[in-house]
């Protein structure tokens, strides 16, 4: 009796084969062919070999293109934590109608169309945009500013698009922390600077790296940002994938390029992971 | 949380500690949040002027772009491809992932932890090489692109977000429920509908809208995956930009922010939206 009770508070493991075979032949499947196309020495086939990233990986202009996406990630994400923590500490500590008004906001931008807030800063960071209208209106230049096509505009576009994902894990981590620390902290005599060095920030440090993780996958992946704000004279890596299996139809080195580019997101996101393990330690003990 | 300690405040260094503090934390704050909404309120001011481009200030106002959204027939048309196969996704998610999310939720095996870690794989993987892995895939059986294969590539990249609420949902829920309800003579199906279902509603719920929202603003795998009949909005919207700022996109735009929060409020109504994100 004791048995069949404990059974029928689980299911069945059977009802997750219909979306594991759908996911080994619509999404393993096609990784491996990617793979395997990657060690394709020329596009009509037959030789395979390790050309594709030898081409990669000695081509100076290539190598370029990959770390300035990565870079960017760290830009971004830099950026996004500095904005987003004090978010996440007001909504922590507002009341309760101020708490779900900044999580309205907060959400908006990731429930939003990315085209559609892309576009947004188009026009805020283009000529006749908001910004140049300011400035020109406060007499403070006279020729519109380049601001779109620039690297600040692409790290400040994907710091709002991407922003949502850093703020939800550290509201998350903020709730989590008992507020009798802080107490102790200042009646131990410490003041708010020091509490919040000494005492808060550690002990989100696990919601800081999961934001972190999120924010940087998302922005060296963000395809229409980066395009639309960067414009044609900053590449990197998806729109090169693009470029080389759409336009161009090299179909072996946009395979190869996709790979280096998976490794890449993968080792960071390794990287978070063992730095979450080491900070969920540390806050826990 | 309190924030102020009377009697513990030895004097003025302690003020001005506290005061820095929280006017720094505060003003990033703000403008962090102006940060956040200033592009959605451009977008609607701008959707609103008379003239021809998206200057701004507008020269004036007027509903003109929303009129013009009745004869760009190429937009309607992209976007009712995008309705639908956000729908068919959507759909197959839940359908496929709920029952996943069954299976693997209270289930302490390794499979069942590997098969979790494959269902969410899609969320950090770049969709871009997804899509291009597909098209290669596809190609190679002999499948033409066309609205299936964008269904089957838009289904891989949203049912992650079922399945993550879902088996979020389960772990929450309290299992002497199912107990004491098959004690009482319930079945297993009984069981299911009258106590799992209604106990994952919300999660499956919230799942199933960020979902659609995924697919219905998905471009990197539609890049790859549609056939050349089948325009989708996302793809529409940005080719348009890259080559003119029309303003016809900007009225649609506020169409899309207006009805976006108006579907966010109802999902935080009835499931609870902002609580599952977090």
């Amino acid at each position: 009796m004791a048995a069949t009770l404990r059974d029928v508070t689980t299911y069945d493991l059977k009802l997750a084969a219909p979306l594991a075979a759908g996911f080994v032949l619509f999404f393993v499947t096609p990784l491996a062919i990617l793979l395997a196309l990657s060690f394709q020495t020329d596009p009509q086939g037959g030789h395979y070999g390790l050309t594709q990233y030898v081409n990669f990986l000695g081509d100076r202009f290539s190598l370029g293109v990959l770390g300035s996406t990565l870079w960017l990630g760290v830009k971004v994400t830099a950026l996004t934590l500095l904005l987003g923590y004090p978010v996440a500490w007001l909504h922590q500590r507002s009341p309760g109608w101020a708490r779900g008004l900044i999580m309205l906001l907060v959400l908006l931008p990731l429930l939003t169309s990315v085209v559609v807030r892309t576009f947004a800063w188009v026009v805020i960071l283009g000529r006749q945009g908001i910004v140049n209208a300011t400035l020109a209106w406060l007499g403070l230049i006279d020729t519109p500013l380049k601001l779109l096509y620039t690297d600040g505009g692409v790290v400040v576009a994907l710091a709002q698009v991407q922003m949502p994902l850093m703020v939800l894990p550290i509201v998350t981590a903020l709730g989590r922390i008992d507020p009798n620390f802080a107490d102790a902290s200042s009646v131990l005599g410490a003041g708010h600077w020091r509490t919040f060095r000494k005492v808060i920030l550690p002990l989100s440090l696990p919601g800081i790296v999961a934001g972190c993780l999120l924010t940087y996958a998302a922005a060296i992946t963000a395809f229409i940002t980066q395009s639309l704000i960067g414009g044609g004279q900053m590449l990197f890596m998806p729109m090169y994938i693009y470029q080389q299996a759409s336009t161009l139809q090299n179909w072996p080195f946009a395979a190869a390029i996709s790979i280096v580019f998976l490794v890449s997101v993968l080792v960071v996101v390794s990287i978070f992971n063992a730095l979450g393990r080491l900070s969920r330690g540390y806050a826990n003990a | 949380m309190s924030n102020t300690n009377p009697g513990t405040n030895p004097g003025r260094r302690i003020d001005l500690d506290a005061l820095s503090f929280r006017i720094v934390m505060t003003a990033i704050a703000l403008a962090a949040l102006v940060l956040l909404v200033a592009p959605t309120v451009v977008v609607i001011w701008v959707s609103f002027t008379s003239g021809y481009s998206l200057k701004f200030p507008p020269p004036g106002y007027s509903l003109r772009w929303y009129a013009e959204l009745w004869n760009a027939w190429q937009l309607q048309f992209a976007m009712m491809n995008s309705l639908k196969v956000a729908a068919w996704a959507t759909g197959l998610s839940i359908l496929l992932g709920v029952a996943a999310s069954l299976g693997i939720a209270r289930s302490p095996t390794l499979t069942a932890k590997v098969l979790d870690s494959l269902f969410l794989s899609p969320l950090v993987l770049p969709a871009l090489a997804f899509g291009l892995s597909s098209l290669m895939f596809f190609s190679m059986v002999g499948v033409p692109v066309s609205p299936l294969t964008l269904v089957i590539g838009h289904t891989v990249v949203s049912v992650p977000f079922v399945v993550r609420n879902t088996v979020a949902s389960l772990a929450q829920m309290n299992p002497s429920l199912l107990e004491a309800s098959s004690s009482l003579g319930a079945g297993r199906w009984y069981g299911f509908r009258r106590i799992t279902l209604p106990l994952i509603r919300p999660g499956v719920m919230a799942g199933g809208f960020i979902a659609f929202m995924a697919s219905f603003d998905n471009v990197p795998v539609s890049l790859f995956l549609r056939d050349a009949a089948t325009d989708m909005l996302p793809i529409r919207m940005w080719q348009d930009l890259e080559g003119r700022l029309d303003v016809t996109v900007a009225a649609l735009s506020g169409i899309l922010i207006v009805l976006t929060i108006a579907l966010m409020l109802v999902m935080e109504r009835v499931a609870g939206l902002s609580k599952r994100l977090t």
